[in-house]
C-alpha cells in the first residue's frame, strides 16, 4: 500500500499532498515537516530510500523518493511494495505530467495542482497502484480534457 | 522559492491578460498562489490566507455564486488546505457540487472529497446517494470517477449499498471500469472482510479476466489474501506459475512492456504471490523451480526494473523450499547487487544479505569487505541496513566488535526512531552474548545514556529482571550485581545533569537493591549520591519516586542522614513524594518495621502479596462504623454513572480504569507502571502506601515479562563459560590501536579493513576459510534466566518476526495447547502404555484414566509401561448380552465410577468383530476416559491385546488384535472443555475471589431470548455445556464459577446488558479467561 505521496520544492512548500490514510490535518502538515527534513539534507549520491520515519507507521514504512531539479517526489509506502518498482513509478508519473503539460516545470504543478490530482488518480487509486503504463494514463487523462474543452468551448460561444 | 518560479511569476500578469476568458476565472488562484509566492514570512501567509478564506466564505454563501465560480473556489479551497489551513465551510459545498453539478463539477466534487474528508467523517454519508447514482450510470467517466471515490473514502457501513453495484462493474465491458471495480472490492476487503466474502468466486473470474490489466489489479487481492492463510490458495499454484510463465516470456501484448521488459510490476506480485505459497512446502515449490528459474535466466541487467525483478526473484528463491541449483544462482545475483557501484542496488543487495543470512551465513562472509565498505558508507541508510545485517549475523564471538560500531554509529545517529530501534538491538546482543560482566555493564550503560528516554519500556525492565532474577549460580550474580554498584557509583560521581530519567532510575534500582553487596562502600557515601541527585533540578519527578525508595532501602541505621531529607521533602509539592518522605522517617526510626518491609536479600518469589488487603479490614469495618460510606471500585462507579446516563452506547467503557486499578493491587508489571499506580493512589491511602514503600519493585520484577522467546534456545547450549573466549579479545585490541593512529597507508588500511572483517565475521561459517579466528563451537551463553511457566503466553518482547508469528498463529490453537498443557502441568510426553490379557468373557472393559497430579503418577507407577501419563485398569465385567444401543453401556461402568457426571457415549469406530466406544466421566480432580471394546460376533474371544497410543493427548489411537492381528485405529480429539469443573464457592468466597485475580477479559456475548428469563436460561446453558458452578443470580447480574483440573480458578461475572450478556472473566492464569470465554460462545452459538 502507499501511504501517501508528497511532492514539494527544495524549500519545503507543498505542492502536491495526496495521503491514503486518516492522519489529523496538523499531523499532516508535520509529516510534511519531517519528510522534507529528512529528504534534504541528503545528497544526490546517496540511495533514495529512507527507513522509518517515526511519523508514518515506523518501521514497517519506507520513503522512497526522487528529485528532479526543483521537485522532490516523496512516496511512503509499507513494506508490501517493491522499493524499485515504486522508484520507477515515480518515474512513470513524472514522465506522464510531462507529456500532459509539454515540458512539466514546479509552476504547472502550483497552478494546475486539480489537474495533477486527477492524472495520479489514474496512476494510484486509493493508496493501490492502478496503471503502470504511460500511454493507458494519458488516453484516460485526455478521455477527461476533451469533456473539458467542449465545455470551455460551449463558454466561449454564449 | 526557487528562481525558475520567481522569473515566472513576474511574468505571470502579461500571461493573463492575454488568456481567453476559462483562464480569468481562476484568475483568483494565480492571484492567490502569486501573492503567497511574494510573501517572505510565515506570519503574512496566514494573514493573507485568512483573508482569502473569509473572502472565500462570503463566496460560497451568496447565492450569485455560478458553478464554475464554485469549481475555482475548491480548488482555492484544495491549495489552503494543502498548505494546512483549515478550509473546512467548503465541505459542504464540495459534496453539493459532486451531487448537482455537471461532469467537471463533479471531478472537482469528488476530488475535492476524497483529499477533505477521512472515512469516518459525517458529511460523507451525505455522498452515497450520489454514489450510487453515478455507479448507475451510462456515462464513462461518472462511472470510472464513482469508483474512485469509492475507493479513496467511503464510510464503511455504507459499503453493503454500493457492494452489489461494483460487484456488476466486474463484468463491465470497458476493461478500467473492470480494473477499477477489483481495486474498488480490495478496499473494501481491507476495511470490511466479512463483507466481501462471498464475492471470492468473482475474484477468480477478475483473475482469468481477457484484459491483463484486470489481471494485474486482482493480484493486489490474492497478494492480500494468500498473506493471511497461504493454505487456502494452494490449487492456485499452478495459475500463477502459468501467468508469470507467459509474462516472461513475452507473450503479454507489447504495450504491457515498460523499457522492454513485459509488465515488470505484474511480474514483482507473481513472485511475491509465488514465494508466500511455496514457504514451507516442498510440492508446491517444485511446480515453481523451473519459473524462478527461467526469471532469473531472462532479467538480463540492463535496467533498474531488471534488478526489481531479481530482487524479488531472489526473495522468493531463498523463502521457498530450497534447491540448491537456485540458490546458487541466486547468490550470484545478490552478488551482483552488493557489489553494484549503483546505490539503490547496493542497498537491495544488502537487504538481500540481512534477509538470506537466516538461511545461508556463510554467503555474508563472501562479501564481507563489501559489508566492511558499506559500514563506513556517507549514505546513513546503507549504514544502518549493514549494521541490520551485522546484527543478524552476531555471535557470541563477533559481538564486541559489533556492538561497537552500532554504539559508533548511535553516538552520530540523530534520528529519533533510528535510535529507539538500534539501541533495542544493543540490548538484545548484549544479553545474549555478552562476554563477561564488565563489558555488559558497560555496554548497558553506553545504551541507557544513548538511547536515552527514548528507549523502549521492555530494555530496562529486562535489565532489571536479569539482575534480579540472576542464574543458577549466586556467585556468579553477585558478581554481576556488584559490578553493576560499583559501575553506576561512578557514574554518579561524575556529571549527572546530563544522563537520562531512565539511567537514573535504573541505577537507583540497583543502588537501592545492592549496594550493600559492595561492602568496601560507605552506604553513608550512597545515601549521599542519591540525596545530591534529589536536588537535581533536571530530575523528573517519577525518577525522584525511585530514588526516594531506594534510599528507603538502604537507609537502615543512618537515620540522621535520613531524618533531614525526610524532612525536607514532607513540605514537597508532590503528594506522592510527599507520602514517601513519610514512610521513610516512620520506616528508619523503626528498624523492626524496616526490616519487616524491606527484609534484605530476601528471595524474589517468597514474597507473598495479600492483594486482597485483608489486613486492612479492621481499619475499613472502624471506617464503616463511623458512618464512612462502602467503597466502590472504579468501575462500579463508571457504571452508575453509565445507567444514569440515556444511551449507553459503549458496551464496557471503563476497562481502562479497572485494569489500571487492578494493575496496582496485584498486577504491577513492570518497575514504571509505579508511577501510575502512585498516581492513581489519591483516591485511596492504604493501597498507594502499599505501592509507595517494600512491594514495588520487588513484586515488579517477580512479574513474568520479556524476552521469553530466547529462553528454550540458551537452555539448549552448553552450559555459561565463565570467561570471555579469548578468541575475540585480541582483534579488538587491535581495532582500537588502529583508530588511534592518525592515518595509516591505504595499503595497511586495507589489512586493516581484513582485521576487522575476521573480527566481525568469526565464527559464521563452519569450517570456513575466512574466518581467521574461526572457533566453530556452540558460542558460551552468558545469562541463562530460570525457566518460567507459560513461556507462550508472555513474550512481550521478541524480535518482530517472533511477535507477528505468534499473532498469527491461531487464536484457536492457542487457548487449545494451554489447556493441554493446564491439564498436563508438563510437557506432555508421548507415552504409550499397553497391557495384555486374556479375558474370560465376551466384553472387555478397559479403564485409561488421565491423572494430571504428579502424586498419583508416580504413585501408579508400577502400572506404567511406557511413560508417566496414562493408567489402564483392565477389568473385566461378564455380560452375556452384548449391548447393541450404546446408552446401554453405561450401565457397565465400574461402581465406583457409576455416580459421576458423564458425557454420552460415543461411538469410535466399528469393524465386523469388534466395536469400540467411549465416554467421559469427570472425576474432581481428574477427566477419565473410558473405552469399551465390544466384541460382536457369536464367538467367545480368547485372546485380546489392546494397545493404546497417546500422543500428547491429542489423538488417541487404540489397536485391539484378536486371533489374528487387526487394528482399528481411530482419530480422536478429546474436547478441551473436558477439564472445566464447576467451582463450587458460596457469594462471598466469590467477592474475595474476585478480588485477588488479576487477569481479566471483558466481552459482549450473545443471550438466549427465547424463554422468560433470558439470563437464567443462558447460564444454564453455560452451565450445562461447560459444567460451571453458578454461584448466584441477582437481578439482571449473575456470577458464576468453575475451576480447571490443575486448580486455577476462573471467575466470570454476567450481567444483562440490553440483548447481550456482557460478561467478565477473572482468573489468575493469563491465559483462561480468554479460553473460557471462547467455549462460552461457542456453547451459545450452538444453542
Amino acid at each position: 500500500m502507499i501511504k501517501a505521496i508528497l511532492i514539494f520544492n527544495n524549500h519545503g512548500k507543498p505542492r502536491l499532498i495526496r495521503f491514503y490514510q486518516y492522519f489529523a490535518e496538523d499531523m499532516q502538515q508535520q509529516i510534511i515537516r519531517e519528510t522534507f527534513h529528512l529528504v534534504s539534507k541528503r545528497d544526490d549520491n546517496v540511495c533514495n530510500f529512507l527507513e522509518g520515519g517515526s511519523l508514518i507507521g515506523g518501521s514497517d514504512y519506507k520513503l522512497i523518493y526522487r528529485h528532479y531539479a526543483t521537485l522532490y517526489f516523496v512516496f511512503c509506502v509499507d513494506s508490501s511494495e517493491s522499493e524499485l518498482g515504486i522508484l520507477d513509478l515515480i518515474q512513470v508519473f513524472v514522465e506522464t505530467l510531462d507529456k500532459c503539460f509539454e515540458n512539466v516545470c514546479e509552476l504547472d504543478l502550483i497552478f494546475h495542482m486539480d489537474k495533477v490530482h486527477y492524472i495520479l488518480q489514474e496512476v494510484v487509486m486509493g493508496g493501490m497502484v492502478l496503471e503502470t503504463n504511460m500511454n493507458e494514463i494519458v488516453a484516460q487523462v485526455e478521455l477527461q480534457n476533451r469533456m473539458e474543452k467542449s465545455e470551455v468551448q460551449v463558454w466561449a460561444s454564449i | 522559492m526557487s528562481d525558475v518560479v520567481e522569473k515566472t511569476l513576474t511574468a505571470l500578469p502579461g500571461l493573463f491578460d492575454s488568456q481567453t476568458g476559462a483562464a480569468k476565472i481562476t484568475n483568483r488562484l494565480r492571484q492567490l498562489i502569486k501573492s503567497i509566492t511574494e510573501l517572505t514570512s510565515k506570519h503574512e501567509e496566514e494573514n493573507l490566507i485568512k483573508q482569502e478564506l473569509s473572502a472565500m466564505k462570503e463566496q460560497v454563501s451568496s447565492p450569485n455564486t455560478t458553478m464554475k465560480q464554485m469549481r475555482e473556489i475548491m480548488v482555492r479551497a484544495m491549495y489552503c488546505e494543502m498548505l494546512g489551513y483549515d478550509a473546512s465551510f467548503t465541505y459542504i459545498h464540495a459534496i453539493k457540487l459532486a451531487q448537482q453539478g455537471g461532469l467537471l463539477e463533479k471531478r472537482v466534487g469528488y476530488l475535492a472529497v476524497s483529499l477533505f474528508l477521512n472515512e469516518g467523517h459525517e458529511l460523507l454519508l451525505l455522498l452515497v446517494n450520489t454514489v450510487l447514482k453515478d455507479l448507475q450510470s451510462t456515462n464513462l467517466i461518472e462511472a470510472c470517477m464513482a469508483l474512485t471515490v469509492v475507493a479513496q473514502v467511503f464510510p464503511k457501513d455504507m459499503i453493503p449499498a454500493v457492494l452489489p453495484l461494483v460487484e456488476d462493474k466486474l463484468s463491465h465491458p470497458k476493461e478500467i471500469i473492470r480494473r477499477k471495480a477489483v481495486l474498488a472490492l480490495y478496499k473494501f476487503y481491507l476495511i470490511a472482510p466479512n463483507q466481501v466474502q462471498h464475492i471470492h468466486a468473482k475474484f477468480r473470474k477478475a483473475l482469468c479476466d481477457k484484459d491483463p490489466g484486470v489481471m494485474t489489479s486482482s493480484l493486489h487481492i490474492y497478494l492480500q489474501l494468500i498473506r493471511e492463510s497461504p493454505d487456502s490458495y494452494k490449487d492456485m499454484t499452478g495459475s500463477f506459475v502459468t501467468i508469470l510463465k507467459q509474462v516472461v516470456g513475452g507473450k503479454l501484448p507489447l504495450d504491457f512492456n515498460y523499457h522492454s521488459v513485459p509488465a515488470p510490476w505484474l511480474q514483482i506480485q507473481l513472485l511475491r504471490i509465488l514465494s508466500l505459497l511455496g514457504k514451507e512446502d516442498q510440492s508446491t515449490s517444485e511446480l515453481m523451480y523451473e519459473v524462478l528459474d527461467e526469471s532469473l535466466r531472462r532479467a538480463e541487467m540492463n535496467h533498474n526494473i531488471t534488478y526489481a525483478i531479481l530482487y524479488e526473484c531472489v526473495k522468493a528463491v531463498y523463502t521457498i523450499h530450497p534447491k540448491a541449483e537456485l540458490l546458487e544462482k541466486a547468490a550470484r545475483c545478490i552478488g551482483n547487487f552488493v557489489l553494484s557501484p549503483k546505490i539503490n542496488l547496493k542497498y537491495l543487495g544488502l537487504k538481500a544479505l540481512t534477509y538470506v543470512v537466516q538461511h545461508d551465513a556463510k554467503l555474508a562472509l563472501q562479501h564481507q569487505m563489501t559489508i566492511i565498505e558499506c559500514l563506513d558508507h556517507s549514505d546513513f541508510t546503507i549504514k544502518r541496513e549493514t549494521l541490520e545485517l551485522l546484527f543478524r549475523i552476531t555471535n557470541a564471538q563477533n559481538v564486541t566488535v559489533i556492538v561497537e560500531k552500532m554504539l559508533d554509529f548511535l553516538r552520530i545517529c540523530n534520528d529519533e526512531h533510528t535510535i529507539i530501534h538500534l539501541v533495542g538491538k544493543v540490548a538484545e546482543l548484549a544479553e545474549k552474548f555478552a562476554p563477561d560482566n564488565s563489558w555488559f555493564i558497560q555496554t548497558m550503560n553506553d545504551v541507557f545514556s544513548i538511547g536515552g528516554d527514548l528507549l523502549q519500556q521492555d530494555v530496562p525492565n529486562n535489565f532489571l529482571r536479569l539482575l534480579a532474577e540472576g542464574s543458577e549460580s549466586k556467585e556468579e550474580d553477585d558478581q554481576l550485581r556488584l559490578y553493576a554498584v560499583d559501575s553506576y557509583l561512578t557514574v554518579l560521581k561524575g556529571h549527572t545533569s546530563h544522563l537520562p530519567q531512565c539511567f537514573l532510575q535504573v541505577m537507583s534500582w540497583v543502588l537501592g537493591e545492592y549496594a550493600h553487596l559492595q561492602e568496601s562502600v560507605d552506604q553513608r557515601e550512597v545515601i549521599r549520591l542519591l540525596t545530591q541527585l534529589l536536588d537535581q533540578r533536571s530530575v523528573s519527578s517519577e525518577t525522584r519516586v525511585w530514588i526516594l525508595s531506594a534510599l528507603t532501602k538502604i537507609s537502615e541505621g543512618q537515620t540522621d542522614l535520613i531524618l533531614d531529607l525526610a524532612e525536607s521533602l514532607s513540605s514537597s509539592q508532590d503528594t506522592v513524594l510527599r507520602q514517601q518522605a513519610q514512610e521513610l522517617r516512620h520506616l528508619s526510626q523503626d528498624s523492626q518495621l524496616h526490616e519487616w518491609a524491606l527484609p534484605r536479600g530476601a528471595p524474589w518469589d517468597g514474597i507473598e502479596v495479600d492483594s486482597s488487603l485483608s489486613f486492612l479490614d479492621g481499619f475499613v469495618s472502624e471506617a464503616l462504623a463511623a458512618g464512612a460510606a462502602p467503597y466502590k471500585p472504579p468501575h462500579q462507579r463508571q457504571e452508575e454513572l453509565c445507567e444514569d446516563r440515556a444511551l449507553n452506547l459503549e458496551p464496557y467503557g471503563f476497562s481502562l480504569p479497572v485494569s489500571l486499578s487492578s494493575c496496582s493491587i496485584t498486577d504491577r508489571q513492570s518497575p514504571t507502571l509505579l508511577s501510575v499506580s502512585s498516581g492513581l493512589s489519591g483516591n485511596s491511602t492504604e493501597l498507594s502506601q502499599k505501592a509507595g514503600s517494600s512491594t514495588l519493585i520487588l513484586e515488579g520484577v517477580k512479574r513474568v515479562w520479556g524476552k521469553d522467546g530466547y529462553l528454550p534456545q540458551k537452555e539448549a547450549t552448553a552450559p555459561p563459560v565463565d570467561e570471555p573466549s579469548a578468541a575475540v579479545q585480541p582483534p579488538s585490541q587491535q581495532e582500537a590501536a588502529e583508530r588511534i593512529e592518525p592515518r595509516p597507508d591505504p595499503s595497511t588500511q586495507n589489512q586493516d579493513k581484513q582485521q576487522l572483517a575476521s573480527s566481525l565475521f568469526v565464527g559464521l561459517g563452519v569450517g570456513s576459510s575466512m574466518s581467521l579466528l574461526g572457533k566453530s563451537e556452540a558460542p558460551p551463553l552468558r545469562f541463562r534466566k530460570k525457566p518460567r511457566p507459560h513461556e507462550s503466553s508472555s513474550s512481550s518482547s521478541g524480535t518482530s518476526e517472533r511477535s507477528s508469528d505468534s499473532s498469527s498463529r491461531s487464536s484457536r490453537n492457542t487457548t487449545d495447547s494451554f489447556l493441554y498443557s493446564s491439564l498436563l502441568e508438563e510437557e506432555p510426553a508421548a507415552s504409550i502404555s499397553a497391557f495384555d490379557h486374556t479375558p474370560k468373557s465376551t466384553t472387555a472393559n478397559g479403564l485409561a484414566q488421565n491423572k494430571d497430579t504428579k502424586e498419583d503418577r508416580r504413585a501408579n507407577t508400577s502400572q506404567i509401561l511406557g511413560g508417566d501419563m496414562v493408567i489402564v485398569r483392565p477389568s473385566t465385567i461378564q455380560d452375556k448380552h452384548p449391548p447393541s444401543v450404546s446408552s446401554d453401556l453405561t450401565a457397565l461402568l465400574p461402581a465406583d465410577l457409576k455416580d459421576l457426571p458423564h458425557s454420552d457415549v460415543i461411538s469410535l469406530t466399528s469393524d465386523p468383530s469388534l466395536s469400540l466406544s467411549s465416554c467421559r466421566l469427570f472425576r474432581d480432580e481428574a477427566l477419565l476416559l473410558v473405552i469399551f471394546i465390544s466384541n460382536c460376533t457369536e464367538t467367545v474371544i480368547k485372546d485380546v491385546a489392546v494397545q493404546l497410543t497417546c500422543e500428547e493427548l491429542k489423538t488417541v489411537s487404540l489397536r485391539g488384535s484378536v486371533g489374528s492381528v487387526h487394528s482399528l485405529s481411530l482419530g480422536h480429539c478429546p474436547q478441551q472443555t473436558s477439564s472445566v469443573r464447576p467451582l463450587v464457592v458460596t457469594t462471598e468466597e466469590y467477592g474475595k475471589l474476585w478480588l485477588s485475580l488479576s487477569h481479566d477479559v471483558k466481552q459482549n456475548l450473545k443471550l438466549l431470548t427465547d424463554a422468560g428469563d433470558p439470563l437464567r436460561t443462558t447460564l444454564n446453558a453455560l452451565k450445562d455445556a461447560l459444567q460451571l458452578h453458578v454461584v448466584d443470580i441477582i437481578g439482571s447480574e449473575g456470577i458464576v464459577a468453575c475451576r480447571l483440573l490443575s486448580g486455577a480458578p476462573c471467575l466470570l461475572h454476567c450481567r444483562v446488558n440490553g440483548t447481550a450478556l456482557a460478561m467478565w472473566l477473572r482468573s489468575p492464569h493469563p491465559a483462561l479467561p480468554d479460553c473460557i470465554l471462547y467455549h462460552c460462545q461457542r456453547a451459545l452459538a450452538h444453542h
